[in-house]
């Protein structure tokens, strides 16, 4: 089961009796725990803590942090730099992960109808998802998406004009968002497997009730897979939120052109490690994990009314 | 293996029935490949590209290379401050750091959750699942702050340290999921053999675990190899870098004339990654099919 699954489940009773029975030794689970619990007060929770009263004051690293109120949350409200960075996330994430899952999810049932190879086809698929992040591809979409790139190499002959994709900014945004899209592999892996637990006899069954290739999918393969939909969906939701390298590389870490690329993540190590503004950018931090923690939980609770549960 | 060759058979009874035609599989194929080339194509052209002279770049969508060029390669190597092998070994360092340390924490906090009882451990392994989806820019500002003040930066401590203490929790929980799937007569047997909770850990379940740690390993050789955000951060000292940053330096110290030397040096950086890639598909599969990571 999927992290996203055992969360949901645990407010769930388990049957009673168990663990009771069970000798507890709690010296041992602390000891073979140490390391996780230390990481986990130290590089964590400390320094969640420390952010959060960062937040509220003005520090620059040199002099010590100054106490300053909700000024930097009312700094937010007027930063036109802040509000332009929250549309193009939210456009960056709200175009690419349904059209990422799209892709992943058609792939995954072409792929699962046992055609021949289709181990070969899924690592193929799956390979730019472990490239996706790396510095490398930003900056070979860089030279595709440039004015004397591949794509318009590849156009020019057949007679549209080419353009600088990443410079423009109308469209430099849409080069990133092609680029998440290409990492569908990930996603296709997990509905891939998720494919493989729907009972072949319900097809079976529907096909001899006549039911239609788009009919079989629409009511067995969708309904039966909202729950791995769902844990896709969050997850890549999480995941588009924290985007940072291709941007960054790709706008040689402007954001540019005129702010089209500047991603929340992208101002955010702007305003602390290139200005060295720690309360701001802690504000900011913390600004970001009540938006994913929003998004996730309207996920959550929107899933009642979509995500069906076999069991 | 016999579900496997059961189902295969199923599918196979199933596509004979709906596919009317014969013709449906090789259009199938025939849209699958050319997706496959679509996708694959933009990185074999810059491998290519980095083997061709700089101006012909520009010029050439397709594959065929007409004068071999490999002198990108050297040009690239040497176009910092250091020569690239200081930065692949520089990125060896922290990733053998980072494998190391999340292959030891991630698998002792896992054997504790999986296999021990003692007071608290539910709320402690929801608050391990919560972390897994904590982005990591809410603790980076403070994270840097004391780092810096223990005079880590520019030492590739900042990104070892944390591993050895988990803080890669989906590790601990991909580890937990494979334990739990480890029969405990296993243990039991063991422990009538005289094995106390740590002989039981390092006799029975590591050893059993291996397609567990392969997978981590794998999982932390491309990600650590890959991740730029906290090497940028950490690493501002050039004999520091590591691949990406360099990479990355690269770019603005060129400013996009010298594209040839620069895919050079991409595909250098991509080339772990690959090996990774093609040594581990089958755990990295298996990794990502079960807990969803990338």
């Amino acid at each position: 089961m999927s992290a996203l699954g055992e969360l949901s489940t645990l407010g769930r009773n388990k049957p009673p009796g168990q663990g009771k029975t069970k000798k507890r030794d709690n010296l041992a689970g602390y000891l073979f725990l140490t390391p996780w619990l230390l990481g986990l007060f130290v590089i964590t929770i400390g320094p969640m803590l420390a952010s959060l009263y960062l937040a509220f004051t003005d520090y620059n690293l040199i002099q010590a942090p100054e106490w300053i109120g909700l000024e930097n949350f009312t700094r937010m409200l007027s930063d036109q730099r802040l509000h332009n960075s929250l549309q193009v996330t939210f456009t960056y994430v709200f175009v690419s992960v349904p059209l990422q899952l799209a892709v992943a999810l058609l792939l995954a049932v072409v792929l699962d109808r046992g055609v021949r190879g289709m181990a070969f086809y899924r690592s193929i698929f799956y390979l730019p998802s472990l490239l996706g992040s790396s510095v490398a591809i930003a900056i070979l979409w860089k030279q595709v998406f440039g004015t004397e790139g591949l794509l318009n190499q590849v156009l020019q002959p057949l007679g549209f004009d080419g353009k600088g994709w990443i410079s423009d900014p109308s469209t430099a945004l849409g080069t990133l968002v092609v680029l998440n899209v290409w990492t569908f592999g990930a996603p296709m892996v997990i509905f891939l497997a998720g494919l493989r637990q729907i009972p072949a006899m319900y097809y079976e069954a529907a096909s001899v009730d006549g039911a239609s290739a788009f009919r079989r999918f629409r009511s067995i393969t969708l309904p039966l897979l909202t729950p791995i939909i769902f844990f896709n969906l969050v997850l890549q939701i999480i995941h588009a939120f924290q985007s940072f390298t291709q941007a960054f590389v790709v706008s040689g870490g402007t954001g540019g052109p005129s702010d089209s690329t500047m991603f929340y993540t992208l101002y955010l190590y702007d305003r602390g490690f290139g200005n060295f503004d720690m309360g701001y950018a802690s504000a900011m931090a913390w600004f970001l994990l009540v938006i994913i923690g929003v998004f996730t939980a309207i996920n959550f609770i929107a899933s009642k009314y979509w995500v069906f549960y076999d069991d | 293996m016999t579900t496997e060759t059961l189902r295969t058979a199923v599918v196979r009874r199933r596509s004979a029935t709906f596919g009317r035609a014969r013709i449906r599989p090789v259009l199938t194929h025939l849209a699958l490949a050319a997706a496959a080339l679509v996708m694959l194509y933009p990185v074999i052209w810059m491998v290519v590209s980095s083997l061709r002279p700089g101006n012909e770049i520009f010029r050439e969508p397709g594959l065929l290379i007409k004068d071999l060029e490999i002198s990108n390669y050297r040009v690239g190597w040497n176009a910092l401050t250091e020569p690239f092998t200081r930065y692949l070994l520089n990125s060896a360092a922290v990733v053998f750091g980072a494998v190391l340390g999340n292959l030891v924490s991630c698998s002792m906090a896992a054997y504790a959750f999986a296999r021990l009882e003692f007071a608290g451990k539910k709320f402690w392994f929801s608050i391990m699942l919560v972390t897994i989806m904590l982005p990591i820019h809410v603790v980076i500002v403070p994270q840097y702050i004391l780092f810096s003040q223990a005079g880590w930066i520019n030492t590739f401590l900042p990104l070892i340290v944390p591993k050895f203490l988990a803080t890669d929790a989906f590790f601990v929980f991909l580890m937990v999921q494979f334990i739990r799937g480890i029969p405990r007569e296993l243990d039991e047997a063991a422990r009538i053999d005289g094995c106390g909770k740590a002989g039981i850990f390092l006799r029975v379940i590591l050893p059993l675990m291996v397609p567990a740690l392969a997978t981590t390993t794998i999982f932390t050789f491309i990600w650590t190899w890959n991740d730029f955000f906290s090497q940028l951060i950490y690493l501002t000292d050039p004999k520091m870098y590591t691949v990406p940053v360099a990479l990355r330096s690269f770019v603005d110290a060129t400013a996009s004339t010298n594209w040839g030397s620069m895919f050079a040096m991409s595909v250098v950086s991509l080339v772990p990654v690959f090996l990774a890639f093609l040594l581990g598909q089958r755990f990295l599969i298996k990794g990502i099919a079960t807990t969803g990571i990338k």
